[in-house]
């Protein structure tokens, strides 16, 4: 057996401390450039990313603070990967987004296929701070980037026999496991607005938050928001956009009728028929940080009561 | 054989604090995902849940295995599922809640999730107090009558834990088949006994009968 003796370490060995910080500013400068690539790459249209200048939209008077992007990066329910929130963070890394088009058809004079880029040409995007609600009474505050839901229907031209609008989503068994597994829900996943709703100036197509493209456990590349309704209306990748004569089945609905109605609109007074929708868990707090009383419209009533006039909320939760 | 046992107890009530301090050691170290008060309150209950089970699981365990004289480990997995239980409770009134009681009013009587559980914590919690040998030796024929009543609370914890549900079944599929097969288990006795019992009142009416013909 051989034993080494320990050789000292010569003097010209050493790196000198500046050269070794200097090594380190490079390295950093070489990460930073890798990270900035990532965000361009994922949204082909997105060479205008990162979008951190981007002008705020004027939909809404109230401040939000902003939850973390780490947590909203790690707690989405994306069921087509997983029904655990902080494993979708990682399954849904293997959907491929790019190229990305989407089908819109149905009551429209110009209907087709059209690729994201060339929708987001005609598209001026802004953020838009909202508050997102969950079914599971879980709220969080996300700034969106996006552009109305309204002005890509207006450049399709809806016909007069449009009453509601219907989205689905990629539909790839390969890619998504629970599709593959035919698990829980009916495949692929369905959602749907009531033509005003889709046409009111809240409901947004995102593309991205936080100043950067969407994550693809977010919904990449082009999702709904609808910051007034329940978290599973604001469907994610979408491929396509139907407007119809008769409102969508919508795919928690289809599920279970008596517990997630079409609408969802977020009342605090309308229980789940299992679980109470009074209060919520706003993400970000600590462990002293109190229980947030939930409110009507999800706070957005001044914009959204109106839609509902006097109809029965109970009866049309 | 006495010291075993008691060395046993000893063993096996350090074992079942495990789940306490890892969930402190998660707390502390800021391991409990992005939403911690639900984390904590979830893990606490998941870890009642088990120690409800294991406690049903010993009787069965005890006569199939022919394991004689594990009644006191009965009695201490009862306590600890009791205590999970409890801290689930506190985690819920006081971290969640914090001791607001208007929402906690408002929240419980719009959950009927919450309805069942807290019909289970009051079993579990009033079996635990009766659980010493002088409650045992008190109540006397009530405390078996008293303490049967587990198995309506082991059915009231397993849709307690349905009912909160959104999605992710296979965890829940687990314990409803573990409580289905350990509920079974004790309906299969009962059935026994019964059968036993009848066939021989069967014979004791029979004898009457014989006896006549034979005078």
């Amino acid at each position: 057996m051989i034993i080494k003796t320990q050789k000292a370490i010569l003097s010209s060995e050493i790196t000198d401390p500046l050269i070794f910080k200097q090594r380190r500013q490079i390295i950093k400068a070489l990460a930073g450039s890798l990270l900035v690539g990532k965000g361009i790459t994922s949204v082909r249209a997105g060479e205008k990313a990162p979008w951190d200048h981007l002008p705020k939209a004027d939909v809404l008077t109230k401040a939000l603070s902003v939850t973390s992007a780490e947590l909203v990066k790690n707690h989405t329910n994306y069921y087509e990967f997983t029904f655990n929130k902080a494993d979708a963070t990682t399954l849904a890394q293997s959907l491929p987004t790019d190229p990305w088009s989407i089908e819109i058809s149905g009551e429209v004079e110009k209907p087709g296929v059209y690729h994201l880029e060339d929708i987001l040409s005609q598209q001026s995007l802004q953020e838009y701070i909202y508050r997102f609600r969950c079914v599971e009474a879980w709220s969080m505050v996300v700034p969106w980037i996006g552009f109305p839901l309204a002005s890509l229907l207006k450049t399709v031209k809806p016909l007069s026999g449009a009453k509601f609008v219907q989205f689905t989503t990629l539909y790839d068994p390969k890619i998504m496991p629970k599709q593959r597994d035919n698990a829980m829900l009916e495949w692929p996943y369905v959602e749907g607005l009531r033509m005003d709703e889709a046409m009111h100036p809240l409901t947004l197509l995102a593309v991205g938050m936080y100043g950067d493209s969407l994550p693809k456990q977010n919904g990449a590349p082009l999702r709904l928001v609808v910051p007034w309704k329940y978290g599973f209306k604001s469907i994610k990748a979408i491929v396509k956009i139907e407007l119809l004569n008769k409102p969508a089945l919508t795919t928690w609905n289809k599920m279970a009728p008596s517990e997630y109605g079409f609408y969802a609109n977020v009342n605090p007074d309308v229980p789940h028929p299992r679980w109470s929708q009074n209060s919520e868990r706003q993400l970000g707090g600590s462990f002293f940080t109190p229980r947030r009383q939930t409110e009507l419209f999800n706070g957005y009533a001044d914009q959204v009561a109106s839609l509902y006039g006097d109809m029965d909320l109970r009866r049309f939760f | 054989m006495l010291l075993r046992l008691i060395n046993g107890r000893y063993v096996i009530g350090i074992v079942c604090l495990i789940p306490l301090l890892w969930l402190i050691y998660d707390t502390v170290f800021d391991a409990l995902g992005a939403d911690p008060i639900q984390a904590l309150h979830q893990r606490l209950g998941d870890w009642s849940l088990r120690f409800l089970w294991l406690t049903l699981a010993v009787t069965p365990v005890q006569s199939v295995m022919k394991w004689p004289g594990m009644t006191p480990y009965r009695q201490l997995l009862g306590l600890y599922a009791c205590f999970y239980a409890s801290l689930h409770v506190i985690t819920y009134l006081a971290i969640d809640h914090g001791f607001m009681w208007r929402l906690i009013g408002i929240d419980i009587i719009e959950s009927p999730y919450i309805w069942l559980g807290l019909y289970a914590y009051s079993i579990v919690f009033l079996l635990a107090i009766t659980s010493s040998k002088w409650a045992k030796k008190r109540l006397g024929k009530q405390w078996k009558k008293l303490h049967k009543l587990i198995y309506s609370a082991a059915i009231a914890v397993i849709i307690h834990y349905y009912w909160q549900l959104k999605g992710n079944l296979a965890e829940p599929m687990f314990y409803l088949i573990v409580i289905i097969l350990l509920l079974s288990f004790r309906l299969a006795v009962r059935l026994k006994k019964h059968k036993i019992k009848f066939n021989k009142l069967k014979l004791t009416r029979k004898m009457p009968v014989i006896a006549e013909k034979n005078n």
